[in-house]
């Protein structure tokens, strides 16, 4: 069976070490901060907040906090607040260990196509993803394996406008993790449960690696 | 004595004029100068180049502004929200420029603008669309791209408190694009719920000294009249 999209985030979790700082990317990579329990992670939003909480409960909700994707949420300990050149300069500046990005397509040289789905997209919407892409100390993907009409979304080179080049280090998806190596491309670094490799080849648009 | 305290919105925007290019502070509902937006309304001033993160949502606030078409240009990271109807029919109908600019870039060209630096390099947008029509140039084997600075006539940001020098205290994630908008225009104009006596606010509360800011003007909305967006 393929991962659901929160055993996906769940699986990343289980990789996320103690101590990190962590920004996550709206959608999949949300769900992220569900399966990190007994860790200490810090939670970076690139609206200035460092060190967000669950969500807030019914009830308890505070309108003057809310995250990158304008979702209410709350404080853990520890928690601070900056502006947008702080909280940018944090990122472009090498602080933050890890990013987690939704994806169009990864390619196996590691470039990211995220933010626009053609070159004359009626306003694409870049907002902070391009700086995550060069800045972040790693960039990981969390992703479907392709797209919803079975196209891959792993592929040899991005047809779709680049976010970042050469920033993608790991890619997680509904069948499997993959790390992008520099000079070798895709390679395998495990399985979603009965799926196999063979699928998992089938599935992409650039060669499948294995160690 | 310092008193930046106007008495009115009308007062607080005094002069600004055609053609000003305008910093707007807030991101998603947090932190917006909503009512100062409102009185740009009523106040008239057209051919505007407005720099904000978003490009307004529903038919209120900076999307009114645009559909009075008084916006020539904007510039932001993100054209798109819960409800970004004004924006879209404008921009399909070629009657608003855009700019995109990534979000962290649109922090640093303020901020550089605020610092007296004309121009900076970034990774950031490296080899993307983004980097088209600007200079690249390696440093240490890598790429970097040459942003220059943004500066804004007028910047319109909120605020939670502020005293009479035009010390601003911001609330849970309000302070955003404002302090670097703040720091980064001509006429910094802050819309805040409290006044407050000199020296009463801690100095290490204080993100927004005054000397950046020109004129405060309270417009008391209470602490739960914002409704958070979807967008």
């Amino acid at each position: 069976m393929p991962f659901t999209r929160d055993q996906m985030a769940a699986r990343l979790g289980a990789d996320v070490p103690e101590g990190w700082c962590v920004n996550l990317g709206i959608g999949i990579p949300t769900m992220v901060a569900n399966h990190v329990q007994g860790k200490e992670v810090i939670f970076q939003s690139e609206n200035g907040v460092i060190g967000m909480g669950p969500a807030p409960a019914k009830g308890a909700e505070d309108p003057w906090l809310i995250n990158a994707g304008k979702q209410l949420i709350t404080l853990a300990k520890g928690a601070s607040f900056v502006g947008h050149a702080d909280s940018f300069a944090m990122i472009r500046g090498g602080h933050i260990d890890l990013c987690v990005l939704g994806a169009f397509e990864v390619a196996e040289n590691g470039d990211l196509a995220n933010w626009a789905t053609s070159e004359n997209d009626t306003a694409p919407a870049v907002g902070g993803a391009m700086d995550l892409a060069a800045g972040a100390k790693r960039l990981w993907v969390i992703m479907e394996h392709t797209t919803k009409d079975g196209r891959p979304k792993l592929v040899e080179r991005c047809g779709y406008p680049l976010t970042g080049l050469a920033c993608v280090r790991r890619v997680y998806t509904n069948l499997a993790v993959i790390d992008v190596l520099p000079e070798k491309g895709f390679v395998l670094v495990d399985l979603a449960p009965g799926v196999t490799l063979d699928e998992v080849r089938a599935k992409s648009g650039a060669a499948i690696h294995t160690n | 004595m310092i008193n930046k305290i106007v008495a009115s919105v009308a007062e607080a925007l005094d002069g600004i004029r055609d053609g000003a290019t305008v910093l707007i502070g807030g991101f998603g509902s947090v932190g917006q100068p909503d009512v100062l937006i409102e009185g740009l309304i009523e106040q008239g001033a057209k051919d505007l180049v407005a720099v904000l993160n978003n490009a307004g949502v529903g038919r209120v606030g900076v999307a009114r502004l645009m559909e009075l078409g008084r916006v020539r240009k904007i510039i932001c990271s993100f054209p798109r929200s819960s409800d970004p109807v004004v924006f879209e029919t404008l921009y399909r109908e070629g009657r608003i420029e855009l700019e995109i600019v990534p979000q962290g870039t649109l922090a640093e060209r303020i901020r550089a603008a605020g610092a007296g630096i004309p121009a900076f390099y970034t990774a950031t947008a490296a080899g993307t669309l983004l980097e088209q029509g600007k200079e690249a140039r390696e440093f240490d084997g890598k790429r970097y791209v040459m942003e220059r600075a943004l500066r804004g006539d007028v910047a319109l940001v909120e605020a939670w408190e502020a005293d009479r020098w035009g010390n601003l205290v911001y609330r849970g994630s309000g302070a955003n694009f404002n302090p670097v908008m703040a720091m980064g225009a001509d006429l910094t104009i802050a819309q805040v719920q409290h006044i407050r006596e000199l020296g009463e606010l801690h100095p290490h509360m204080i993100m927004t000294p005054g000397v950046y800011v020109n004129r405060v003007v309270q417009v008391d909305r209470g602490g739960d009249w914002l409704k958070p967006e979807a967008a």
